[in-house]
Order: C-alpha cells, then sequence, then structure tokens
C-alpha cells in the first residue's frame, strides 16, 4: 500500500538565478504528519507548493502514492491545500467554498451537498453553512479552509502555516483539533510551520530545512536529543541552546575532555573523532542546567560553576537567567529554570551541568559522538 | 463631586463647532459647484424669455413646455430615437471593453511571458498618445472596410482592449489582491479561465463596475467620434442631437436645449446610483486574513 505515500527524489527549484532548493531527497510514509521547519526564506514554502504542483521543479522528481506526479496538474495529484492567509473565495458562502472543487468536477449537487454536510460535521461548520468568509471569526475561516480539503478527499493535506494568523489561545485549539483530524482521517499531511511547539506536538517526523537543504529528518524527541548538526542544536529547542567555544584537550575511548574559558569539561562519548587540539563547540540547553543544592550530589557526571546574574525573565511558570559564566564562556548563558524563583541581578549562583546532557559539534559544525549508525539511518 | 465636568462640556463644544465650520464650508463649496447644474434643470422649466431675462433660480412661469418641444426635437425624429440610437453603440462598446480589458489584465497580472515589461509599459503609452493623432489613421481604415455611417468605428476597437487605461485600472485593482485565492482555485481543479470566472470576476467586481460605468459615462459625452463616422441623422447619439438643436434654428430655444440636457444627464445618473454600492463595498474582506 503507497497510497498516500510523497517521494521527492533530488528535488530542485531556482527562480531565475536563485537556487532556493538544492536538491530534496525525502520519503514521508502514508499517514506521517510531516513538518517542515526552517528559519525564515529557507524555502519551505516553495517545497510544499513544488509538492501540491502549483510551481514545478527545475529539477528531480516528485511521486504521489505510485504516481510520479512532477508534472501533473494540482487538481490531479490527489492533494489539497490550506494556505496562511486561508485563501477562501469571498463570494461564496461556507458551503460553495466547500464544495466549489467537486463542483468544478462536474458532481451532481445532492453528492456536493452530502459531502460539504459530512466535512462540515468533522469540523463543526454546521451553523455556518450559509454565511459568507467576511462573517466568520479567523478560526472559524480556518476551519472552512480545512473543511474545503477534506471534502477533496485527498492523499496528501498540505498546510502552509495555517495556524499563523490566529491569536496564541485559538491557535493552541486549532493545533489539538489538527492533531485531532489527522488521527481520525489517518492521511498524509505536510504542515509548514515557524512555531517550535506546533512542530514538536503535531509531528509525526520533522524535516529541518536550511537554505534550501535537508539538515535533518527524525522524531521530534530524536531532533531534540540528538541534533545531527550546530544548525538543528541551534533551532530546535526555546529558548535556543547555548553554545561554548572549546578546544579538545584529550580525547579517551569513552569521553573526550574539552578546555572552555577556565575550565576543563570531561563529556562522555559513545564515539569521539576528534584529535587533540581540535577547535569544538560545546552546547547546553537552558533546561539542563541545575539550580544550586538541586544538583544531585550522588551524580558524579555533574559539574557545578559560579555565575553572576545579568538579567532575568520571569514567565511564571519558569524562570530564565542570563548568566555570565566566566569559566566557562565570555558570553551570556540563558539557564532556564522551572518555578518562579526570586533572583536578583548582580548577585551570585551556583549552576550544575549534567556532563551527559552536553552536545558537542566539531569544526564543521557536526555532532560528535551521536552513534555513528543513527546519524546514518537519519540521513538515508 | 466630579473634577471632569467643565473641561468635558468645553471640549464637546469645542468638537461640534468644529464640525459646524467644516460642514458649512464643505455644503458651501458644494452647493457652488452644483450650482450650473440646478440651474439648467430649473432653466428646463422655464419659457424661453425668462432664461437670461432672470437671475432666479426658481421659475416665475413654470411650464413644460421645454421638455415637450425639446423632446420633439425640430427633426423628423423624436429625442428617444437619439436615447436609443446612443444606447445602440454604448451598450456593446461596454460590453466589449470589460470583457476585453479584463482578460488582458488578467495576462498582464498574472502570468508570466517573454517581453511582459515591455509590452506592459508599450500599453500604457498609449494611454499618453493624443487621441486627435489616430483619427485619421483610423477614418481611412474604416473608410476600406466600409464601416462609415454605421456604429461598428465606434465599438469595434473596444474588443481589442484599445482603452490602455481600463486595462491599467484592472491590473492596478488585480496586483493589489493576493493570488492565494486563485491558487486555491488551480488546486480545486480551475482551468485558467474558469480561475478568471469563477474567482477573478467576483473578486475585482468594484473595478469592473468602475470600468463599466466610466465608459458608459464617456461614451454618453463622447461628440468627437460619432461626429466622425455618423453621417444619417436617424443614426445620431443623444451628444450630436443636442448639438443640432443648437445650430438648426436662427434663434435657440434654450429651454428646449436645457430640458434635453437635463433628460441626457439622467441615465449616467441612474446607472452611478445603482452602481454606487459597489464601489463602497469591500468586496474581497473576509477571504483573506482578517
Ligand atoms: N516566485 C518567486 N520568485 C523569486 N523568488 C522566490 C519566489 N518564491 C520564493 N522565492 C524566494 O525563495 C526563497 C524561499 O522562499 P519560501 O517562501 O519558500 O520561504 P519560506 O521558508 O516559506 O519562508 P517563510 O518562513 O518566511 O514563509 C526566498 O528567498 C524567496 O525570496
Ligand atoms: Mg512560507
Amino acid at each position: 500500500m503507497t497510497k498516500g505515500r510523497v517521494l521527492l527524489r533530488g528535488v530542485m527549484k531556482s527562480f531565475g538565478a536563485v537556487d532556493v532548493i538544492k536538491g530534496v531527497d525525502l520519503e514521508i510514509a502514508p499517514g506521517e504528519l510531516t513538518v517542515f521547519v526552517g528559519p525564515s526564506g529557507c524555502g519551505k514554502s516553495t517545497l510544499l507548493r513544488l509538492v501540491s504542483g502549483l510551481e514545478l521543479p527545475t529539477g528531480g522528481s516528485i511521486m504521489i502514492g505510485d504516481r510520479d506526479v512532477t508534472c501533473v496538474h494540482p487538481s490531479e495529484r490527489g492533494i489539497a491545500m490550506v494556505f496562511q492567509s486561508y485563501a477562501l473565495y469571498p463570494h461564496m458562502s461556507v458551503a460553495e467554498n466547500m464544495g466549489f472543487g467537486l463542483k468544478i468536477a462536474g458532481l451532481p449537487k445532492a453528492v456536493i451537498k452530502e459531502k460539504v454536510a459530512k466535512a462540515a460535521e468533522i469540523l463543526q461548520l454546521t451553523p455556518l453553512l450559509d454565511r459568507k468568509p467576511r462573517a466568520l471569526s479567523g478560526g472559524q475561516r480556518q476551519r472552512v479552509a480545512i473543511g474545503r480539503c477534506i471534502v477533496r478527499e485527498p492523499e496528501v493535506f498540505l498546510f502552509d502555516e495555517p495556524l499563523s494568523n490566529l491569536d496564541a489561545a485559538l491557535r493552541g485549539q486549532m493545533r489539538v483539533e489538527i492533531a485531532r483530524l489527522h488521527a481520525k482521517l489517518g492521511a498524509t499531511m505536510i504542515y509548514v510551520t515557524h512555531d517550535q511547539v506546533e512542530a514538536m506536538t503535531l509531528a509525526t517526523r520533522i524535516v529541518v530545512l536550511n537554505a534550501g537543504r535537508i539538515e535533518q529528518i527524525g522524531a521530534p524527541i530524536e531532533l531534540y536529543r540528538h541534533p545531527a548538526n550546530l544548525f538543528v542544536a541551534g533551532f530546535i529547542g526555546s529558548p535556543r541552546m547555548n553554545f561554548m567555544d572549546g578546544i579538545v584537550e584529550a580525547a579517551e575511548a569513552d569521553a573526550v575532555h574539552v578546555r572552555l574559558n577556565a575550565a576543563t569539561l570531561r563529556l562522555p562519548r559513545h564515539e569521539g573523532d576528534v584529535k587533540p587540539g581540535a577547535k569544538v563547540t560545546v552546547g547546553i540547553r537552558p533546561e539542563h542546567f541545575r539550580v544550586g543544592s538541586a544538583v544531585d550530589a550522588g551524580d558524579d557526571q555533574a559539574v557545578e560553576f559560579d555565575s553572576v546574574i545579568d538579567l532575568v525573565e520571569r514567565l511564571g511558570g519558569e524562570t530564565l537567567a542570563h548568566l555570565r559564566m566566566p569559566s566557562l564562556s565570555d558570553g551570556v548563558l540563558v539557564v532556564k529554570i522551572s518555578g518562579d524563583i526570586p533572583l536578583r541581578i548582580g548577585t551570585g549562583l551556583r549552576v550544575g551541568v549534567r556532563l551527559a546532557q552536553c552536545h558537542l559539534f566539531d569544526a564543521d559544525g557536526r555532532a560528535v559522538g551521536a552513534s555513528a549508525a543513527r546519524v546514518a539511518a537519519v540521513a538515508a | 463631586m466630579s473634577l471632569m465636568p467643565t473641561p468635558r462640556r468645553d471640549i464637546a463644544w469645542i468638537g461640534r463647532a468644529n464640525a459646524l465650520v467644516r460642514y458649512g464650508v464643505l455644503i458651501g463649496v458644494g452647493l457652488i459647484m452644483l450650482y450650473p447644474l440646478f440651474w439648467m434643470v430649473a432653466a428646463s422649466f422655464k419659457p424661453n424669455h425668462e432664461i437670461f431675462g432672470s437671475v432666479s433660480l426658481w421659475p416665475r412661469d413654470p411650464t413644460m413646455d421645454g421638455v415637450v418641444k425639446g423632446w420633439r426635437t425640430g427633426t423628423e425624429y423624436s429625442f428617444a430615437t437619439y436615447l436609443l440610437n446612443s444606447f445602440a453603440f454604448i451598450i456593446p462598446k461596454v460590453v466589449l471593453t470589460v470583457v476585453s480589458s479584463v482578460l488582458v489584465a488578467y495576462g498582464f497580472a498574472r502570468f508570466r511571458m517573454p517581453g511582459k515589461q515591455l509590452w506592459f509599459a508599450l500599453m500604457v503609452a498609449t494611454i499618453l498618445l493624443p487621441k486627435s493623432v489616430l483619427l485619421i489613421p483610423q477614418y481611412l481604415m474604416f473608410r476600406e472596410f466600409g464601416w462609415l455611417d454605421t456604429y461598428l468605428p465606434l465599438y469595434i476597437p473596444c474588443a481589442f482592449a484599445t482603452d490602455g487605461f481600463f486595462v491599467f485600472m484592472v491590473v492596478q485593482f488585480l496586483r493589489g489582491i493576493p493570488p492565494d485565492m486563485e491558487e486555491a482555485a488551480v488546486i480545486d481543479g480551475c482551468n485558467s479561465l474558469q480561475v478568471l470566472w469563477h474567482v477573478v470576476v467576483p473578486v475585482i467586481m468594484p473595478a469592473i463596475i468602475s470600468v463599466a460605468l466610466f465608459q458608459f459615462m464617456w461614451s454618453l459625452n463622447d461628440f468627437l467620434y460619432p461626429l466622425i463616422y455618423l453621417s444619417s441623422v436617424g443614426k445620431y447619439p443623444v451628444a450630436l442631437a443636442l448639438k443640432m438643436a443648437i445650430d438648426v434654428t436662427e434663434a435657440t430655444a434654450w429651454n428646449e436645449v436645457l430640458a434635453m440636457s437635463t433628460i441626457a444627464l439622467l441615465p449616467s445618473l441612474i446607472v452611478f446610483f445603482l452602481a454606487q454600492k459597489y464601489f463602497v463595498e469591500g468586496i474581497t474582506s473576509g477571504s483573506v486574513k482578517g
């Protein structure tokens, strides 16, 4: 069964002299919800539009299901798309908006009506069917846009930042609805977003894009735990990972000694192919610091350092402390502490680091010590 | 006891005085601009001698004489013939203009084609071309076609989007509309013409109405082209008929002329007020992010 599978092989896209997508290989299994993330302008929308057929690739091939659809008209690819701007037809009622594709396909009125009614029920749009889009709220409009897709019963749903025009509360609610919809329909979905939370919570797999190339593909937790390179490490996770420059002092079979500003960390590695003297970057997520006595006394893998508080951001449920830790780095490190802890700017704070949770990257930005087998599986 | 009342009453008073001055000036200037129009309407109901003999706007001896005689006109045809003649070429002209301008503008606004910039610049340049430059070559051409003394030269050119201004207007309007809706329609299975018909046309309806309205009013007022191409009085449109009323009789019956001018104004006025709501109503609101 390959219905709903999407396969990209060496897909490239240039606009004139500008290469936007520089060779993307990707296989999306049927029923997966794949999320494209990446910085603005990296080509997420372009890649999605290539799948939809609104843009034609300048190289490579695209398959949906068993068919090569590289040059097939968008309406015949078995896809449906939700646009960031909703893109509803302003002069048509909700029912007409949802049934428009079927009407163009020449289906009888009764069939259209039935399918629209069914989709409207799934999305709780039934009382709104006669309204025009301008008489709907943002969330309702987005549901109509999704309804327009459901009605077409596509193999693949495409979403281009569908929630970015909604306010925070509604976004959370719609996110849950999309997750529910995915579970209910079991269809393949490709979802573009800027939002970390959307990506982490919705995705079966996340594809991290940067400048037209795939940086890493993997399950959300995998990307979080084992970023394959500096880019992914910095991109996944919020606030972003702290990076510290260091030099390898010694490499043992199961650990690497890295000299930071004034301290040397012994980082446990399964495999370390770094030579003494090599420049490396150590990454620590803000949430992986431990403050004060919270450091496990029995944990011999933890090291403590002194710091001075530079700035405090209190979010209620958690506190972000910007710290100066001269022994680790010249810059400011961000530490996330759960709970609302009273911290005073300018005072000292003792902070612990669990060495097993430190990430290590070589001079080219590739992760050191992530198991080689995993890296290979991820890149394929 | 509150501290607020005194200043608040002051502010309200200043606001009201402000509005009074503003509306006073607006209404005053508006009346000055409309005065000739009122005068014309009023003069339609005056006897001829009173038109130049009195400054009063209100007729001293109101009479329907001007209207009745004017309608009959000094020719063998009644004014109704001339009105119908006008519509006989204006309606096809408006329809052809709308269809061709929208098609061409859609092409310019949404499709990639070689040398698009150049073609667009050329089209805009034709707007700047004085009409009189084309008069003689066009006349010779239509004479060769054997179209003289027919309405064809008046509206057939419009089938080819020759009014660059209208094309330009629609292109500008389209540029302000995000193409997402059209892309959604493509995914829904429309070809380009279906996208145009089902999505673009309804969305740019305000622009289309403006084009139709401008073309209607300008054509109704057009004097030169009918004068050049039409020779039989039985085919004259309103603009020529009015002119005829002035020179056929030695002593012009001004009340008749003005009465007919007033009637000639009515179609434009009616059409304008019927279409007005489309100018006001933002038909695209609510389609894309709100
Ligand atoms: N039609 C086009 N012509 C020329 N360049 C384009 C076109 N469409 C996109 N680009 C360029 O391609 C690059 C990628 O654009 P794309 O819209 O895919 O980015 P994105 O990742 O979706 O960004 P965002 O997160 O801001 O939506 C950008 O640099 C953009 O300027
Ligand atoms: Mg985008």
